[in-house]
């Protein structure tokens, strides 16, 4: 009798209340995972038009729209806010939505936590946003923020480390909700080595988040007491080193970059097996390279910093790292082919941005092993070159991955098919504007382009122009992206429960649209 | 019941998880003395450079000749002017005495302070110091110019490849408090 | 249905093609091509000719992995596909071609860190310098002090802000120009000592293959030996504040005899 009223209660609670309320007090994984979702595409809008108040600027030679100050903010504020705003909060909210119904669990292990660590998000980023009207200006020494310069910077640079902070203790708090999720709250039978692959880069990730983002929040707190309480941890003249920062900073920056990009590689080792109606190629060895990766990114930081004068064993020891983190990415990239080799293939949506992750990121992994040489680095370093490397493997893995991954799942998530013609346009229009804007960087950074410049000489001039085009198309492919999003949720043709006809796991079991209480009572995994 | 103990594990693991964190907090400050050791070891940024006020003397090895140049500059904020020691040529093991000279521009007692450095940094760790202005704050007085000493030896370790060793000085201005002894 | 996706899948492989050929065509065409500004410059140093080499040895590879990869992939994209009647095999691993395609990228690597390594001991030997410029990065310009000639300078930019403004016609060597030129000797080994004043900056001129960072506080050292007379022009590389765009670099490389007058040149003036 208890346990009904219990249950209805639940059900009240999580149900019915309307309005705000339903997404202010949430601790239901769907909801969250929702606004989730939602609040990393707002942040993608508005970190693309600053990257478009770039892109504008730089179309022709000559200052003609912003100041160079405001130029560096823009492009300091782009890479914060699609950095920890867009990509990371994407895949937080996919781990949200997907891992309880992967995994056959009621909801995330704890789910105020849950709560809080969204809602920290708004306002972090409101404060972030914010430091553009302050005096001086936002942060403008760039996302790295490398002292002396951040030091030089106004209170814009103490709000964005105050946010920095909000938003590394969201992303903590929600990585030991999803480590807990993961270890103790699997349907019975559900073995470690029989998650899908989605859940396990996701509880690798989750491991290199708890480790670098206390690294970060130390590095600009030290930040913040040499500008305001006298410490001297990276003043020459106080027996400090300004180079310091860089190490502690990329030793948080070099993990982080993993945790942007191994989640996308765990939603393309599920949709390449669905769409290839093959089972994934080298299962243990795909968890074995995660795992791998995530170890070799805590000891390569330095091959950011190959010019800052290290002495030679140094850079002999971080160039030959870094070159190993190919062979497990390589193992990745060969495994993913394999699955599809003589499988039956598909392409709607989904595996079309399975393969276009593939073959982009591949791109960016390849010019990422030029840069790990570091005598040809000497010439690469702060160059465009280096531009286009991480929008290959951040815009072209990440992104593309993002986007993999939601018309996957959409038809689960709302019960409708979206509109596939659309989804495809969508794909090209993205794959097409994407290669057009940062190809061309290659050889402007080759021939001599440093990145974080407002203004040009004239030889760089056409493929400026042209990369600006690009980003004009990639900008606005993205208003489809909602459009099709919300024609999805508005209605179309039903989905079935299983949705994909190659699709296996848990969540293919439940109705699509999935009630707000799924797995209540656990399945049983064979 | 199996409820609970879900929640308890929940809970515990959350609570191993934050200890890490908390931990990990603290590795990002034990980076700086590790940071420290490791310049020190390898001879960058100036750490690692000896200090030996005992003035005893070391063999002098007359076979080889190394060339000292001395340069430095003035941050911004230091109302100095200073002209480097000119470059001098020693034996291994010779100790041997030069002076920079600092002149203060402005008209006002101005402290300031030598952080130095040594390039290539495989010569740091031999390059031993006996006597240096760098060991104290200096204050100059108004229009003050001021011999500032420095005594050192290269040890006779130093690595055959070494031909040329640069002693570099960046001249801060030290807090306005008191002339104190600073770290480096 | 079928007719909308084999459609798509053609289009998905002719793009491809277009792409690898346009990745092919552009990157491939190494020197012949480096006056449209798709490679490195042409190098006029030793160590910016070993940088180049490496650069172009590393770029073959990938090429060629790349094109074996992804040859196999859209291979397979094209040959087994359902509406192709392909059906799906059962497979799920293989232990020999995990070995294989562990190995073989291990091999690559090792091919790639030889002569890496062999470069790097290379340019790190900033011995037997003949003579020593010190660089000084400043808010926003560069300083330069010859230690063994007794000549020391300021160098800032000198394209007219009207240009910047776009209310003057654009000169040829548009934010690539500054007021006095460091003048070097060819054929010495010129030993660079490099620091800054300020923040961070980081002294680059492609062509020497030369970039290292300007620490305040601290040196750092290069090397460079120019082989060819000639006036070569670079920008500092790391972003120092809202002029970083504007301190650029000229190098003017002379013969010795032309070094020693231009040195006597500004000892008198
Ligand atoms: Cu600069």
């Amino acid at each position: 009798m208890t346990a009904t009223t219990a249950d209805h209660h639940d059900d009240h609670h999580d149900h019915h209340p309307s309005g705000i309320g339903r997404w202010l007090f949430s601790t239901n994984h769907k909801d969250i995972g929702t606004m989730y979702l939602w609040f990393s595409f707002c942040m993608f809008i508005i970190g693309g038009l600053m990257a478009l108040i770039v892109r504008a600027e730089l179309f022709m030679p000559g200052l003609q729209l912003v100041t160079p100050h405001f130029f560096n903010q823009m492009t300091t504020n782009h890479a914060l806010i699609m950095i920890f705003g867009a990509a990371m909060p994407v895949f937080v909210g996919l781990a949200n939505w997907q891992i309880p119904m992967m995994i056959g669990a009621p909801d995330m292990a704890l789910p105020r936590l849950n709560n809080w660590s969204f809602w920290l998000l708004p306002p972090a980023f409101t404060l972030l946003i914010g430091s553009l009207f302050s005096p001086g200006g936002a942060p403008a020494g760039g996302w790295t923020m490398y002292p002396p310069l951040s030091i030089q910077t106004g209170m814009g640079m103490d709000m964005a480390i105050l946010a920095m902070h909000m938003m590394g203790i969201s992303s903590i708090m929600g990585s030991i909700n999803i480590i807990a999720t993961i270890l103790n709250m699997r349907a019975p039978g559900m073995h470690l080595m029989k998650m899908p692959m989605f859940v396990w880069t996701w509880l690798i990730t989750a491991f290199l988040l708890v480790t670098s983002i206390p690294v970060l929040a130390g590095a600009i707190t030290m930040l913040l007491t040499d500008r305001h309480f006298g410490t001297q941890f990276f003043d020459a003249a106080g027996g400090g080193d300004p180079v310091m920062f860089q190490h502690i900073f990329w030793f948080f920056g070099h993990p982080e970059v993993y945790i942007l990009i191994l989640p996308a590689f765990g939603v393309i080792s599920q949709v390449i097996p669905t769409f290839s109606r093959k089972p994934l190629f080298g299962y243990s060895s795909m968890v074995f390279a995660v795992a791998a990766i995530a170890f070799l990114s805590f000891i390569v930081w330095a091959h950011h910093m190959y010019t800052v004068g290290m002495p030679l064993a140094g850079e002999l020891f971080f160039m030959y790292s870094t070159m190993l983190i190919s062979i497990p990415t390589g193992v990745k990239i060969f495994n993913w082919v394999a699955t599809m080799w003589r499988g039956s293939m598909t392409f709607e949506t989904p595996m079309l941005y399975a393969i276009g992750t593939v073959f982009l990121f591949s791109i960016g992994g390849f010019s990422g092993l030029m840069l790990a040489i570091t005598p040809s680095d000497f010439q690469y370093h702060d160059t465009y070159f280096v531009v286009a490397h991480f929008h290959y493997v951040i815009f072209g893995g990440t992104i593309t991955g993002a986007f993999c991954a939601v018309y996957y799942w959409l038809p689960k998530w709302t019960g409708h098919m979206y509109d596939e013609k659309l989804g495809k346009i969508h794909f090209w229009l993205t794959v097409i504007g994407m290669n057009i804007t940062f190809f061309p960087q290659h050889f402007l950074g080759l021939a001599g382009m440093p990145r974080r410049i407002p203004d040009y000489s004239l030889q760089f001039t056409e493929f400026n122009m042209m990369s600006t085009g690009g980003a004009l198309l990639l900008g606005l492919s993205q208003i489809l992206f909602l459009y099709i999003v919300m024609k999805a949720i508005k209605g179309g043709e039903k989905a079935t429960d299983q949705v994909w006809d190659g699709a296996e796991g848990l969540e293919w079991t439940l109705p699509s649209p999935p009630p707000a209480h799924t797995f209540t009572t656990p399945p049983l995994v064979k | 019941m199996e409820n609970t103990g879900i929640a308890s594990s929940n809970r515990k693991t959350s609570r191993w998880l934050l200890l890490f964190v908390v931990g990990m907090f603290g590795f990002g400050y034990a980076l700086i003395p590790l940071y420290d050791v490791f310049c020190e070891i390898v001879g960058v940024n100036g750490k690692g450079i000896q200090i030996d006020t005992s003035n005893q003397s070391l063999a002098i090895n007359r076979d080889r000749t190394i060339a000292v140049e001395f340069t430095g500059s003035i941050m911004g904020g230091l109302p100095w002017d200073f002209s480097p020691a000119k470059k001098v040529f020693v034996h291994p093991g010779e100790t041997v005495r030069v002076a920079y000279l600092a002149t203060n521009l402005a008209s006002t007692d101005v402290t300031g302070k030598a952080v130095p450095s040594i390039s290539p940094t495989k010569a740091t760790r031999y390059f031993i110091k006996a006597e240096c202005f760098c060991f104290n704050n200096q204050t100059l007085a108004a229009d003050e110019q001021k011999e500032m000493p420095l005594v050192f030896k290269v040890d006779n370790d130093i690595p055959e490849s070494v031909k040329t060793i640069t002693l570099s000085y960046a001249f801060f201005r030290a807090e306005e408090t008191e002339a104190g002894d600073t770290s480096s | 249905m079928k007719l909308v996706r084999s459609f798509n899948a053609s289009r998905i492989s002719g793009v491809i093609l277009a792409y690898t050929a346009l990745l092919f065509g552009a990157l491939i065409a190494s020197p012949a091509y480096a006056e449209y500004g798709l490679n490195f410059k042409t190098p006029v140093t030793e160590i910016a000719h070993i940088e180049y080499d490496l650069h172009m040895l590393i770029l073959y590879i990938c090429i060629a992995i790349f094109v074996v990869v992804f040859g196999v992939m859209f291979y397979s994209i094209y040959a087994h596909r359902k509406s192709k009647g392909s059906v799906a095999a059962k497979f799920s691993h293989s232990t020999n071609a995990e070995i294989i395609w562990t190995v073989i990228p291990i091999i690559i690597l090792v091919t790639m860190a030889i002569p890496s390594t062999e470069a790097l001991i290379r340019m790190e030997d900033t011995t037997n310098s003949d003579m020593t410029v010190k660089i000084t990065g400043y808010q926003w310009k560069w300083h330069y002090d010859y230690m063994d000639h007794d000549v020391e300078m300021f160098s800032s930019i000198s394209t007219p802000r009207a240009q910047i403004e776009n209310k003057q016609e654009k000169g040829e060597n548009y934010l690539l120009e500054v007021n006095n030129h460091v003048v070097l000797p060819i054929n010495k080994k010129i030993r660079l000592l490099i620091t800054a004043n300020d923040v961070i900056h980081a002294w680059w001129v492609p062509e020497l293959g030369a970039k290292k960072d300007a620490i305040p506080g601290f040196i750092n050292e290069i090397w460079t030996k120019i082989d060819k007379p000639g006036r070569y022009r670079g920008q500092c590389a790391e972003l120092c504040g809202k002029d970083h765009g504007y301190m650029p670099i000229v190098v003017d490389a002379v013969t010795e005899e032309e070094f020693e007058a231009w040195v006597q040149k500004q000892k008198q003036g």
